[in-house]
């Protein structure tokens, strides 16, 4: 079966760490797909892929009224950050307000960078460029990446930009990176993962038996602590904090 | 200039103790790129031959073909392959897509427009005057093909090595129709893709170094066979 996820559950290793066990205990081969949330939604909606992980509310609230999937629960969270230069040149450094730090970015003529791939973190920038009542900056201090998380915030720290990130890839890649954590802990910056069983009408050979187990399976409790310790060892704190809706279906 | 020293050292030390994910995607590499050259081999030498030799309406559109074709970029045909092998495609029954047999099919697809355009060139650089002595001679068609090939060995295996050096190399369609899964279709330029998304850098260089050792192994028996030839030949 198909699991069609967004990059930053893959780029973490988190993925790597839960499915082998499930594949072993029920035979179920897992092929995890990493792409942008966007291309996830988009495969499942033809039926390419029988389960998805993904972060991107609006999104996937669409492809559910659509009748594209059959049942959407709540996995786990974590948060977007906003990083950029540690000089900081457009003064944002422990702003509260993400909207007013993304003003000042935008005033300042500072640099940003976009993934610009309809990712879940794509999307969460332009809605909050919208919501600043601006226009998402252009021009040659918009960077339009189209790439993964790492290889924007990347991007980023040579060219000395801010960008927004969710805060698992960035702590994953912050030892070649020269970023740092400008503006967090506003509440319009959570990053909320969910999982949809792809509805076996959106196309042939779903694998739809296959998808819900998996589900079951992620949203027990020994995952579920499982994914609270994940990268604690590593980084000093857990990646992702699971906050899961119980399984069930209608 | 410290990051790429350590990397190097690092490096070094993943090379002396290779870890079961460095073998399983060097075994797959082998073994993917080596089938793909291999169906290249059965069918692209036969047609650039039969290309050289005969003359038919068409032909030189077919032509023109390859020779596009072996500038052909990997990406594209990999959203080719994929398109083919999606469930919902024509061949969606078949359940390839995401799996080794797929990445031989584009490889295949990537290789064989090389050996087989290369392949003609080799043919078409033997002196005319060959094939009117053999035909003279009351060699068949056949006999006059298999002997004109047996004297182009050497830049066939010219075409070979062109063809496995495109397909060891290439990324963009293994990793879409691949789909880069850990120990069943991760080679190891897609590995390096994942590593360097990772920023484990010193990974990424240790599986590059891998890769040129292997593609260097294999070139320097080809060229052994290929200059043995030609010591033979003079």
């Amino acid at each position: 079966m198909i699991l069609a996820t967004t990059t930053s559950t893959y780029d973490t290793g988190l993925l790597d760490a839960l499915i082998p066990p499930f594949s072993t205990r029920t035979g179920v081969n897992v092929k995890v797909i990493a792409v942008g949330s966007g291309q996830a939604l988009a495969m499942a909606a033809r039926g390419e892929a029988d389960l998805v992980l993904t972060h991107a509310p609006e999104a996937e609230a669409r492809f559910m009224e659509r009748g594209h999937g059959l049942l959407r629960r709540r996995m786990m969270y974590n948060d977007f950050v906003l990083v950029g230069p540690p000089t900081d040149p457009a003064g944002v450094r422990r702003s509260s307000d993400v909207r007013k730090a993304l003003a000042s970015i935008q005033r300042s003529g500072s640099t940003f960078a976009s993934r610009a791939d309809e990712s879940g973190t794509h999307m969460m920038e332009q809605k909050l460029w919208y919501s600043t009542g601006l226009e998402p900056p252009s021009g040659s201090s918009y960077l339009e990446t189209g790439q993964g998380m790492a290889a924007t915030l990347r991007v980023a720290s040579q060219k000395r930009a801010y960008t927004l990130t969710d805060r698992g890839t960035f702590l994953a890649q912050k030892h070649v990176l020269d970023l740092e954590i400008l503006v967090e802990g506003d509440p319009a910056l959570q990053n909320i993962y969910h999982l949809i069983v792809v509805n076996p009408e959106n196309g042939p050979r779903v694998n739809v038996d296959g998808a819900k187990s998996l589900a079951r399976y992620l949203l027990g409790e020994k995952v579920l602590r499982q994914v609270g310790e994940f990268g604690r060892d590593r980084y000093g704190q857990p990646l992702f904090i699971p906050d899961a809706e119980l399984y069930s279906e209608p | 200039m410290q990051l790429i020293l350590e990397a190097i050292r690092e490096a070094g030390s993943r090379l002396l103790s290779p870890d079961s994910d460095l073998l399983s995607a060097t075994w797959r590499t082998l073994q993917v790129s080596g089938t793909a050259t291999f169906i290249s081999l059965l069918l692209g030498v036969p047609s650039g031959v039969a290309l050289a030799l005969y003359r038919f309406p068409g032909r030189i559109f077919i032509v023109a073909l390859i020779n596009t074709g072996m500038g052909l970029p990997p990406v594209v045909v990999g959203l080719f392959v994929m398109l083919l092998l999606w469930r919902s495609g024509p061949f969606g029954a078949l359940e390839l897509l995401y799996t080794p047999s797929a990445m031989v099919i584009a490889q295949t697809l990537i290789a064989l427009p090389v050996v087989a355009g290369l392949s003609l060139a080799a043919l078409q650089s033997l002196p005319a005057r060959l094939r009117l002595q053999l035909q003279a001679l009351g060699a068949s068609t056949l006999q006059t093909a298999w002997l004109l090939s047996r004297e182009a060995r050497l830049p066939l295996l010219a075409a070979l090595m062109a063809g496995f050096g495109a397909v060891i190399s290439e990324v963009g369609a293994s990793l879409m129709v691949g789909g880069n899964l850990r120990g069943s279709t991760r080679v190891l330029t897609t590995a390096v893709v994942l590593e360097a998304s990772k920023g484990n850098f010193a990974s990424g260089i240790a599986l590059g170094l891998v890769l040129l050792v292997l593609a260097y192994a294999i070139n320097d028996v080809l060229t052994r066979l290929q200059q043995r030839g030609r010591e033979r030949k003079s």
